[in-house]
This record gives C-alpha cells, sequence and structure tokens, in this order.
C-alpha cells in the first residue's frame, strides 16, 4: 500500500519526503508540477529561534509571540512542536544546500512582524522559491530512488470518505482525463482558498478552495472560517494583488499616510513598541482606520527610502526590481501606495495537533489545514507550519496505518471522467465574482452584524438559483460558512474585528469555531481551546 | 487599444491546428497576455471575429507574476511567459501558439513532464551535506530561481522532447547541486552532466538572454562546468 499525497507546495513535499525516508511509498498526486506551487511565492522566511544574532532568542519565546500573535486561539500543543522543531528544520534546510542567506554557514535572521527578536530566516524576499527548490530535490531523490511516484497534472475527482473514514481517492489526468483509483490514507496539502476571492488575493489561481467545499459537503469538519489575513502592504496588478514583503519593514521600511499635509508615521506613533512590525490584523485595521480619517489623505504609503544599499543589494533586491516593474516605481526614492490585501486563511480543515482531520485516515496540513495560527498568523510562520505540519502529518499517517510498508501498489486505472462531470465542476467567472463580492461585503477588515447578515441573505438567493453548477453550490455554501463563523463570533479578536462587539470576550469565545454540514444544513459550534500560560 | 489575438488551437493532440481570431481591448499599459486570456475566458459565450462561438481557450497559469513558469508559450514567434508580455510592448496584432518543443494537450497547453524527467536522469539533488562555500552562494541562489518555463528549451538548437540531451534547464538545476556538493558524493553527477549535458551543448548560447528569471547563464556554466568537467575545486 502507499499513502497519497494531494498537492506538491511545502506541505505536500514535505510529507511525501518524511513518507519516503522511513521506506514508506507514496503518491504525490497534484495539479501542478511543484515548480508551479502557490509556495514559490512566499517571500520574507521562516521564523525559527536559532539566535544566530546573539539576542538571546529561544523557541519558549517563539511559542508565546505565536499564541500572543493568534490571540490565544492556537493549539497550545502543536504550537509547542511547531516552535521547538522549528530551528531543527532550518539546519536541515541548510544542510541541504537550500541557498538561504547564511554568515558563516549559519542562517542570518531577520525581523519580522509581531515579534521583537530577529528569528525569520531568508533568501533574499525569495525565500519561498528557494526553499521549494530545495524540498523539490529531495522529493527527486525519493522519486528516483522508487519511492515516490509522481502524477503531476492530476486533479482529484473526489476523496473516497464512507463511514467517517477515508479509503482512498479517485484523480484524473487532466492532459487525457483518465481516472485512477488509489486506496490508502491521505494526507491533503491542498493550500489555501484563494478562489473564493477570484483577483482579489496575493495567492494563485489553481487554489481554488473547491476540493475543500467538497469536502465540507461531504462532512468534514472545518474550523475557524472566518479568520482571513489581509496583509497590510500589497499592490493591484492585473488578475491579482502583489504582496509587498513583510521583510521590507523588517529591513527598515516604515508607513505613512499624509495628514495636514505631512507624512504621519501612524503606526510608530499608535504603537510604539512594534511600530511598523506590529501584527498584520492590527496594522490592516490601523491602514483601514486611517485612510477615513478626515484629516489624513486617502492612500497610506511604504517608505523604504531609508533602507541602506548594502542591505537593498544582499537582502531586497528582488524586491526592488518586482516594485521597479510593475509600479514604475524605485523603492529607494519613491514612496510605494499599498492598500492591504487578502493573502492567507488562518482557518481551513479542522485538525488535532497531528494533523488528523475528522475522517480516519485523512491527514490535512499547510493552508488548508487550522490549527497553528489562531486568529492571526504571525509573518515567517507559515513556511514553517507547512513544512513542519507536513512531516507531522506524515509521521501520524505512518503510525495510524495498517499496512505493510514494503509492498507497493500503483494506482488502478478505472476509465476517462466525463463532460457532464466536467461541467458540473465548473466555477463560471461571473458566478464566481459574484460570490466574491457577496463575501467581500461581509468579511472585510472591519465588520459588522448587518453587512454579515445582508451578505448570508444575498448568497441564500444566490444559491437558489436554477442554473448554477455543482462546484458553484457547494462555494456558495462554503462562503455561507465562513459568513456564519464570523456572525456567531460576538466579539473582535486577531482579524476578525466587528464595530458592534469591538472587545475581546475570553470568557465565551476563547474557543475554536467548528463548522459542518449536517443533514444538509450548516451547524456552527464552539470548541474550548486548552489553557496556556505564558 | 485594440488588439488583435490570433491563436494557434487544437482540442486534441492529433488534431491539425487552426487560428482562431479575437479582440481585446484595453487602455492599461500594465495588461498582458495572461490578463487578456483571463479576460476572455469569462465571457460565458465567447465569440471569435467571425462571430463564431468559441470554446473557453486551453493556457497553463497559475502565480500571474512571473515566478512559478506554467504560462510559456510562443508570443509573437518567441518564447516568454504570458504574465509577462505586456500587450502595448507587441503591437496591435498578436499571435499566440503553443511551446512546439514539447508534445501539444489543447490549444497552449503542453506537455513539459520531460523537464522533471531530465532533472531525474541529471540527478539534481544532493548526496551528503552541502558545502556553503561562499564562493558560490550568488551562483546557487541564482540557480535556485529557475522556473522550469521551458523558454530556454524551446529556443535550444540541440534539444528536443525525446533526446539524449537535456537542455539549460537541467543544467541549471545540477549547477546548484554539483557545486554544493563534495568530490566523492559527486562523482556520479559529474559524469551524467558531462554526458547528458556538456557534451550535447552546440554553444549557440541561444538560451542566455530569453530566460525570463534572468538567471545568469555564463556564470552558472562556468562554474558547474569547473566542477564537473574540468575537476577544479572550489575556493572557499
Amino acid at each position: 500500500m502507499a499513502i497519497n499525497v494531494i498537492g506538491a507546495g511545502l506541505a505536500g513535499l514535505s510529507a511525501a519526503s518524511t513518507l519516503a525516508e522511513t521506506g514508506v511509498f507514496v503518491n504525490l498526486i497534484s495539479l501542478k508540477s511543484p515548480y508551479r506551487a502557490q509556495s514559490v511565492l512566499a517571500e520574507g522566511g521562516i521564523n525559527a529561534a536559532l539566535d544566530t544574532m546573539g539576542e538571546g532568542d529561544a523557541p519558549a519565546e517563539h511559542f508565546a509571540d505565536t499564541i500572543r500573535g493568534g490571540v490565544f486561539l492556537s493549539d497550545p500543543d502543536a504550537v509547542r512542536g511547531l516552535t521547538d522543531n522549528a530551528p531543527h528544520i532550518v539546519e536541515k534546510l541548510l544542510e541541504m544546500g537550500t541557498a538561504l542567506n547564511t554568515k558563516d554557514g549559519k542562517a542570518v535572521l531577520r525581523n519580522f512582524g509581531g515579534q521583537k527578536k530577529k528569528r525569520t530566516a531568508f533568501s533574499k524576499s525569495s525565500t519561498g522559491k528557494i526553499i521549494m527548490t530545495g524540498l523539490t530535490d529531495l522529493a527527486r531523490k525519493y522519486e528516483a530512488g522508487g519511492l515516490i511516484k509522481t502524477f503531476f497534472h492530476h486533479q482529484v475527482t473526489h476523496i473516497d470518505i464512507q463511514d467517517k473514514k477515508c479509503k482512498g481517492v479517485r484523480f484524473f489526468d487532466v492532459y487525457t482525463n483518465k481516472e485512477y483509483y488509489s486506496p490508502g490514507p491521505v494526507i491533503l496539502a491542498i493550500g489555501g482558498y484563494n478562489g473564493i476571492f477570484p483577483e482579489m488575493t496575493t495567492g494563485t489561481v489553481y487554489n481554488t478552495g473547491d476540493l475543500l467545499a467538497d469536502l465540507f459537503d461531504e462532512g468534514l469538519v472545518l474550523s475557524n472560517l472566518e479568520f482571513i489575513q489581509y496583509h497590510p502592504t500589497t499592490v493591484g496588478i492585473p488578475g491579482k494583488r502583489l504582496l509587498i514583503s513583510e521583510a521590507a519593514r523588517g529591513e527598515g521600511g516604515r508607513l505613512f499616510i499624509y495628514k495636514d499635509g505631512t507624512p504621519w508615521y501612524f503606526m510608530e506613533e499608535l504603537y510604539p513598541d512594534l511600530k511598523n512590525l506590529s501584527p498584520r490584523d492590527v496594522i490592516s485595521r490601523e491602514m483601514t482606520k486611517a485612510v477615513s480619517r478626515d484629516d489624513t489623505g486617502d492612500t497610506v504609503y511604504l517608505d523604504l527610502t531609508g533602507i541602506s544599499p548594502d542591505t537593498w543589494k544582499g537582502k531586497l533586491s528582488d524586491l526592488r526590481e518586482e516594485v521597479i516593474y510593475y509600479m514604475d516605481l524605485d523603492p529607494v526614492k519613491d514612496h510605494i501606495p499599498v492598500t492591504p490585501g487578502i493573502h492567507f486563511f488562518m482557518g481551513g480543515i479542522y485538525v488535532d495537533k497531528d494533523h488528523r482531520t475528522s475522517a480516519e485516515g485523512l491527514y490535512a496540513a499547510g493552508e488548508c489545514a487550522s490549527q497553528y495560527h489562531g486568529a492571526n498568523r504571525l509573518g515567517g510562520n507559515s513556511m514553517l507550519g507547512a513544512i513542519y505540519g507536513g512531516s507531522v502529518a506524515a509521521g501520524a499517517a505512518i503510525r495510524d496505518a495498517v499496512m505493510e510498508k514494503d509492498i507497493k501498489t500503483d494506482p488502478e486505472e478505472t476509465g476517462i471522467v466525463g463532460k457532464e462531470f466536467l461541467s458540473e465542476r465548473k466555477v463560471n467567472a461571473d458566478t464566481a465574482f459574484l460570490i466574491r463580492d457577496i463575501l467581500l461585503s461581509g468579511l472585510g477588515i472591519i465588520r459588522n452584524k448587518e453587512d454579515m447578515e445582508e451578505a448570508l441573505g444575498r448568497l441564500s438567493e444566490l444559491f437558489q438559483r436554477e442554473d448554477l453548477t455543482g462546484a458553484e453550490k457547494k462555494r456558495i455554501q462554503l462562503g455561507r460558512a465562513m459568513l456564519l463563523c464570523a456572525l456567531l463570533r460576538k466579539e473582535s479578536r486577531g482579524a476578525h474585528f466587528r464595530t458592534d462587539h469591538p472587545e475581546r470576550n475570553d470568557e465565551d469565545f476563547r474557543k475554536t469555531t467548528v463548522a459542518r454540514i449536517t443533514d444538509g444544513s450548516i451547524d456552527i459550534s464552539f470548541e474550548d481551546i486548552k489553557e496556556v500560560m505564558l | 487599444m485594440r488588439f488583435l489575438i490570433d491563436i494557434e488551437r487544437r482540442r486534441d493532440p492529433k488534431d491539425k491546428p487552426y487560428i482562431q481570431s479575437f479582440i481585446y481591448e484595453t487602455e492599461d499599459r500594465g495588461h498582458t497576455v495572461a490578463t487578456a486570456l483571463t479576460w476572455l475566458n469569462s465571457i460565458r459565450d465567447l465569440k471569435d471575429t467571425e462571430g463564431n462561438s468559441a470554446e473557453p481557450i486551453e493556457w497553463d497559469r497559475n502565480c500571474l507574476q512571473k515566478k512559478c513558469g506554467a504560462c510559456a508559450m510562443v508570443i509573437n514567434g518567441k518564447p516568454g511567459l504570458a504574465c509577462d508580455k505586456r500587450l502595448f510592448d507587441l503591437g496591435a496584432r498578436i499571435t499566440l501558439s503553443p511551446l512546439k518543443k514539447f508534445p501539444k494537450v489543447r490549444d497552449l497547453l503542453v506537455d513539459r513532464s520531460i523537464m522533471e524527467k531530465n532533472l531525474v536522469k541529471m540527478r539534481v539533488w544532493m548526496e551528503g551535506n552541502a558545502s556553503h562555500y561562499e564562493s558560490v552562494k550568488d551562483i546557487t541562489y541564482d540557480a535556485s530561481r529557475c522556473l522550469q518555463c521551458g523558454c530556454c528549451l524551446e529556443i535550444c538548437p540541440n534539444f528536443y522532447d525525446e533526446g539524449d540531451f537535456t537542455g539549460m534547464a537541467a543544467a541549471v538545476g545540477a549547477s546548484r547541486v554539483l557545486m554544493e556538493m563534495g568530490r566523492e558524493e559527486g562523482r556520479e553527477a559529474y559524469r551524467t552532466y558531462e554526458r547528458s549535458f556538456y557534451k550535447g551543448c552546440g554553444k549557440s548560447l541561444a538560451c542566455r538572454n530569453i530566460c525570463p528569471a534572468k538567471i545568469d547563464i555564463d556564470r552558472t556554466l562556468s562554474g558547474s562546468n569547473a566542477v564537473a568537467v574540468w575537476k577544479r575545486h572550489i575556493k572557499k
């Protein structure tokens, strides 16, 4: 038997390589090759308390910052594993030859949001691409050794769940439409659900969220769907939002808005402790407030003019090239107009600390899973969460599986997927934009009951339309669940801010929001989280 | 401005290709070939310039910001990324066709699986721990940025899909690991590099200026040739 890994980004490659390292056969199934994965877009870095900068950092501090950054909604046991293992993960990447910025063979670390100490290892501002290159090499080594069999340009038709047990996966070759069935456990590493907000996120086109919507429809439990990360510094380019990495502020960048005609560095005045490196949810909210004041302009600028030539050359040259190409501005001397944009989904598939989902034999890791980042993810923790999470999911799958690991079974060809099936999977662009606009009206940076209720009403109305495809209906259901999670969390916490409930309410809502479909209707509940002392 | 876009189309690899033309209008100088294709495919009842109904155009893409290499195609006769080619730089009449060096799938979609196979053949992975010599850091970083888009193979006079010569896309990957590996661990990879790349390269250097990631091919090859072919030691 083999273990099936769906997705070839950081989490999928990490899971596949961990499995192969222990001699387990892997079917690595992905619509795109690793070179096309969204992980290659990750920029600023990966957190690890390596303390190579002599600031006395320790994993316990990384743990505390992650818990505080997530406003106490993360699973403390999972975060403990994440932060304790982070130094080992980065050291291993260096051993593999990953081209991170180093000095005397040790990782150079930079400042990043929500953390006072330098803790973020990086490769200029192309860290995701560089780490993906290293992990792809590693997976290739196991592929050459026969332990990993790759099925790129293959898409999942159906995760076979019967009586809450995952039996295998059905998938097809999008080039030939040939379909296959592979029995055995499945690790989902399917990324975030950017497709819910087409053209409005920093992510990729093919991370549509449609498989997540399928799984939700079939009863898989999801959690914390109301927590959507708006990254403070993005700019619009054709077809998407372009991220201006947090590394820019980590290396000295400052945000300002014109107030009465002069620059007002509002983050520095309002948050003298972490200033421009406050958590992302805090900055995005303050930016939104700043542009809505009567005495300010309507644009927030990122000022990178104080960054030294050496830093531009050694740490941010790629970011500079990107800004020049897309904005016709040179950040060495020009200020960059920025607005918050959707960047990451803290919520997703409900998993335990070992990445088990609500279905036996089904695991989830990376952005599609929800447990490390709580109400707001710290910059530098997503790549870490994906790599660590992939390996933990692999470990759990090995421990849980009843299988003879040295017997290999190839997926069985089962036929050709039909035209009807393919058309039912289609989400038409006009419907996708409609769903997006409705969701944005309720799930912005600053929310309230009326807007969310109105959005829910509009989605319910849209759901009644007779010309919808199956995939469009499921996407609407996922959207409704996101809105319901937000509506029922009657407090403000992290990325979820409500003007009608502006305070944090630990007594009622220091809990995980749990969403499931029962008998065709969406059910939202709240589940206790283990106490944590910092 | 009004752009006339001629697209080479086929519904099946065995089909005879045909040209179908579409109009795209924009005044935004930032719009790219990718923007136009996305817009055309967003129309439910897409029509060509003759008024005939047209199926959605199949093409590969993902990041839309020059970082994933998916959207490589032949644009006005030259390989490039659809998300990198701005319409105003291409002129009022634009031709799009699939990369010709790879098996066709549908429309602008091709099967680039051979590139991954060549990376396996070239043994692009680390054996043992990396050296981390400061002297090679810039080259390994640069080579790590390779998109595996296939533009360098499309333009190469020596590469073809089922041939022994792996082309520059695999050599760039190999250069990283060759320079980071110890001599003992690298022995097999050196041989493969010499056999599958060095001896097959006709040194036309057609690939030199085509790379969308602007990888410095000369510097990369001078490093990997020195290590794998001339057996020179890398200075720390």
